[in-house]
């Protein structure tokens, strides 16, 4: 039995009088991946932050090593071995990889900044981790959001940190990265590093995590051993109701309608040869790894990066779209990727955010169609103070909510969903799932962009796996996950080949018209 | 295309485009090239009007012209660096001159004493415009502006003309030479290499660079932003008041109206043809003099050749605007996209 390395006791917090935590206790020992899991809100993120030291807590006691440690600022956590990797990077991208690492404590020789101390430090460090395709004189701009993050951990060693926590560290990362971030993990513990790994994806928690400690509401609900639970107990715990199955089935609806959306031969500079339809009711999934060409195809649809080759049609109308005004005109929505940025005007109130594109794109009618706004969030389950709440302050899982209300809003034919369910909650992936279903059951034509594998099988009635810019094959849904990725990765086995010819064409004919 | 050629691969195996060009010239670099591509094209346009670019009188009027400027310019470039700007220094120049002369007043033991009495003036002017910003959180815009009205108000009621009278002395700031090369100029690069030492040498110019880059993760990696947002702005200063000297020096007395010179928004100008990001983070003095001396040489070339004002102004201005669209596809094309299907529409 290793002596515990961290121990925090009964940890209270609240913000303006809202309790956020409640006698919280989380031990982490010695060498150990502890996982901490819960729904968003559950205050995973403000125990981090108070370990953090960015952040103080009200009630409890956090000791190191059996001492009692209080820390005021993030410095001062680190100076103790505290190190945290928190989702939004603290990277500087105009400054190099050992400026990064040694900002704030640039190591001096006769009061002048050592650079060439802070390079080759910073060289021995990324060699500890067998990091060899990283330069600490390359700016952190050119470099890959998984190599940033491996500059981040770097930076976390470079303090001696005894504890690394890692906030959602794979939510940025595609499959193939992550593998990256397992080696990393697995090193660190090596080295008798404890990691607190905060993360919604249940399989790099039994992958990688030693113990699990789950919150919800605020409340310690328990700490297993990894070894001596399973996935459905977990989730039990963490949403407090049986989820019966994870991806809900379809619901009755009208089947599999016409083709709403066709794309033949459709190519630019990132793709090539993209031939898809989809149909009214039908949930087409976008397989691929990162930059395989997935969320090009959602931008080439909706005008950011149009197709250069090609025709799309949609309802068997031929259009040209060069613009995102255009896209909405055609009946199209995009959920982009990253809410924050390309999603939602976030110092913006609920209802401005919700009636964003109706009255850009359709004044005329606007005040008529955002009469149903509020009855498109009550549907989704939106929790907030109304609508006159600025988006800012919700949860993730409540914001991508709004913003999938702005595109409801629209009625649109065509839904393209770029990673829905990215960093939010048990919860509100479950309304993003049942929204999909109620959506297709509408006859409205989906496309499911996931780098969750799990989520692509189990949402998608068909799976389109993209591999270097072109569509590599066609899988039904809830095929294997090895044969996802064996098309992603460009080895098609042989005994792939008769899942693959799920052919177009008959659907193709249809749109013709 | 024969490198192409020679180096096709057989198969048709590895994906093409993958490497970004290693070889990348640096902005400074950049503009480096430009200011001589400008003295070449200046050169020969004075050329083919019968002059020479490159005669005395010429270059000591470009290295004169640049070094007024430049003294502004190296200071505003810190203030930059850290998302920050100064619109009060026209209005510190002017200050110092006069402080300078009339502390001076003629009498050569007061020389140091006015110099020390200038600059002090100046870096209490940056310390107010420092913690005004950082304190008061009010935008760097209002608050320099507003401190610069404040000195204009007391320049404009106080100082009807000329007032203060510098020594014989210290106007050889003005008007030594080394050579073709002004005193001034040679303040100018000390200054300029100073500058470059503490941005690149220092914590506090590492910080300089941190701040301007991203607040929140200069302040969670332990730097005290605020201080380095008024040490630059201390330093700014300071740098103004030396082009208040410089200006003493040559008028031989303190002068309330070159505030008029709009060296505040020329200075910024210069800055940002440097290469240095008007949202702070990356650039830096190199830059900024290469942006001085172009500046300088089109006015230069302009007078010689006594073109219309006008055109010289239009030139300026479509000059900085392609400079900065030029540094921002740069930075676009910095983000590694590479294209996989050439060709356009089929």
């Amino acid at each position: 039995m290793t002596e515990p390395l961290l121990e925090m006791t009964g940890i209270g917090k609240s913000f303006l009088g809202v309790g956020v935590l409640h006698g919280v206790d989380l031990t982490v020992r010695e060498g150990e991946v502890h996982a901490l899991v819960g729904e968003n809100g559950a205050g995973k993120s403000t125990l981090m932050k108070i370990l953090a030291g960015v952040h103080r807590a009200d009630a409890g006691t956090v000791a190191l090593d059996g001492r009692p440690v209080s820390f005021a600022h993030p410095v001062e956590a680190q100076k103790a071995g505290v190190s945290t990797v928190f989702q939004e990077f603290n990277l500087l991208p105009e400054r190099t990889v050992a400026e990064n690492v040694w900002l704030g404590r640039e190591p001096r020789r006769r009061g002048l900044v050592d650079s060439r101390r802070m390079a080759a430090d910073t060289a021995a460090l990324l060699d500890g981790l067998g990091v060899t395709d990283i330069r600490p004189s390359t700016r952190i701009r050119s470099l890959s959001v998984a190599r940033q993050q491996v500059v981040e951990i770097v930076k976390a060693i470079s303090h001696d940190a005894r504890i690394i926590a890692m906030d959602e560290p794979t939510a940025a990362l595609a499959d193939r990265e992550v593998g990256l971030l397992y080696d990393l993990v697995a090193r660190l513990k090596e080295r008798g590093v404890a990691i607190l790994y905060v993360s919604h994806r249940l399989k790099e928690i039994f992958d990688l995590a030693d113990r699990i400690t789950v919150l919800k509401d605020g409340r310690l609900v328990d700490t297993m051993d990894t070894a001596a639970t399973n996935p459905d107990e977990l989730v039990k715990k963490m949403v407090g109701r049986p989820i019966s199955a994870f991806f809900p089935d379809p619901l009755p609806g009208n089947g599999t309608g016409e083709v709403r959306l066709e794309i033949a031969g459709g190519g630019n500079t990132q793709l090539d040869g993209i031939d898809l339809t989809v149909h009214g009711g039908e949930i087409l999934g976008l397989g691929g790894l990162q930059g395989s060409g997935r969320t090009e195809i959602a931008h080439a649809l909706f005008g950011v990066a149009p197709f250069t080759r090609g025709r799309i049609s949609v309802d068997g109308k031929p259009v040209r779209i060069r613009s995102p005004r255009k896209a909405v005109g055609a009946g199209l929505a995009l959920v982009t990727e990253d809410r924050k940025t390309e999603g939602l005007a976030l110092n913006q109130t609920v209802l401005a955010n919700a009636r964003l594109v109706l009255d850009a794109v359709r004044p005329g009618s606007a005040s008529r169609r955002a009469k149903r706004i509020p009855e498109i969030l009550a549907a989704l389950e939106l929790s907030s103070r109304g609508t006159g709440q600025e988006v800012r302050y919700l949860s993730g899982g409540n914001q991508q909510k709004v913003v999938l209300a702005k595109w409801l809003a629209t009625d649109p034919a065509v839904i393209v969903l770029d990673e829905p369910t990215r960093g939010i909650d048990v919860g509100a992936k479950q309304a993003v799932y049942g929204l999909m279903r109620r959506l297709a059951a509408d006859g409205v034509a989906i496309v499911l962009i996931s780098s969750e594998l799990p989520e692509l099988i189990g949402m998608a009635d068909r799976v389109c796996v993209l591999h270097d810019g072109r569509i590599a094959g066609e899988l039904p849904g809830g095929s294997a996950e090895e044969d996802v990725m064996a098309l992603a990765t460009g080895h098609t086995p042989a005994a792939a080949g008769p899942t693959t010819p799920q052919t177009p064409d008959g659907a193709a004919k249809g749109a013709q018209s | 295309m024969t490198a192409a050629v020679r180096e096709a691969p057989k198969t048709a195996g590895p994906p093409p485009g993958r490497s970004r060009g290693s070889f990348r010239i640096g902005t400074t670099a950049l503009v480096y090239a430009a200011l001589v591509a400008i003295l070449v094209v200046g050169a020969v346009l004075v050329a083919a009007d019968g002059k020479n670019l490159f005669s005395t009188g010429n270059i000591v009027d470009m290295l004169t012209r640049s070094s007024l400027l430049g003294f502004i310019a190296i200071g505003q470039t810190l203030v930059i660096l850290c998302r920050s700007l100064d619109l009060s220094v026209g209005y510190v120049m002017a200050s110092c001159s006069l402080i300078a002369a009339m502390v001076m007043n003629g009498s050569e033991a007061n020389v140091p004493l006015g110099i020390g009495a200038a600059l002090g003036a100046a870096a209490v002017v940056g310390l107010v415009n420092g913690l005004v910003i950082t304190k008061l959180k009010v935008n760097a815009f209002i608050a320099t502006l507003g401190t610069g009205l404040i000195l204009k108000g007391w320049l404009d009621t106080e100082f009807a003309g000329p007032a203060g009278k510098v020594t014989a002395s210290f106007q050889q700031f003005g008007y030594t030479r080394v050579s073709v090369v002004p005193l001034s100029t040679v303040v100018m690069l000390v200054l300029a290499v100073a500058g470059v030492l503490y941005l690149r040498k220092t914590r506090g110019g590492h910080h300089i660079y941190a701040v301007g880059g991203d607040t929140d993760v200069a302040r969670l990696s332990g730097i005290r932003t605020d201080r380095t947002i008024v040490t630059a702005h201390i330093l700014c200063a300071v740098a103004a008041g030396v082009a208040g000297l410089l200006i003493a020096a040559r008028f031989g007395t303190g002068s309330a109206l070159v505030y008029d010179y709009g060296l505040d928004l020329e200075s910024i100008a210069a800055v940002v043809l440097g290469g240095t990001y008007l949202m702070g983070g990356r650039g830096g003095i190199a830059g900024t003099v290469a942006g001085v001396m172009i500046l300088a040489v089109l006015d230069t070339v302009f007078n010689i050749l006594e073109v219309n004002p006008f055109y010289k102004d239009v030139l300026r201005g479509a000059i900085i605007v392609v400079a900065v669209a030029i540094y921002a596809r740069r930075q676009l094309s910095a983000r590694p996209s590479r294209v996989r299907f050439a060709g356009g529409a089929s």
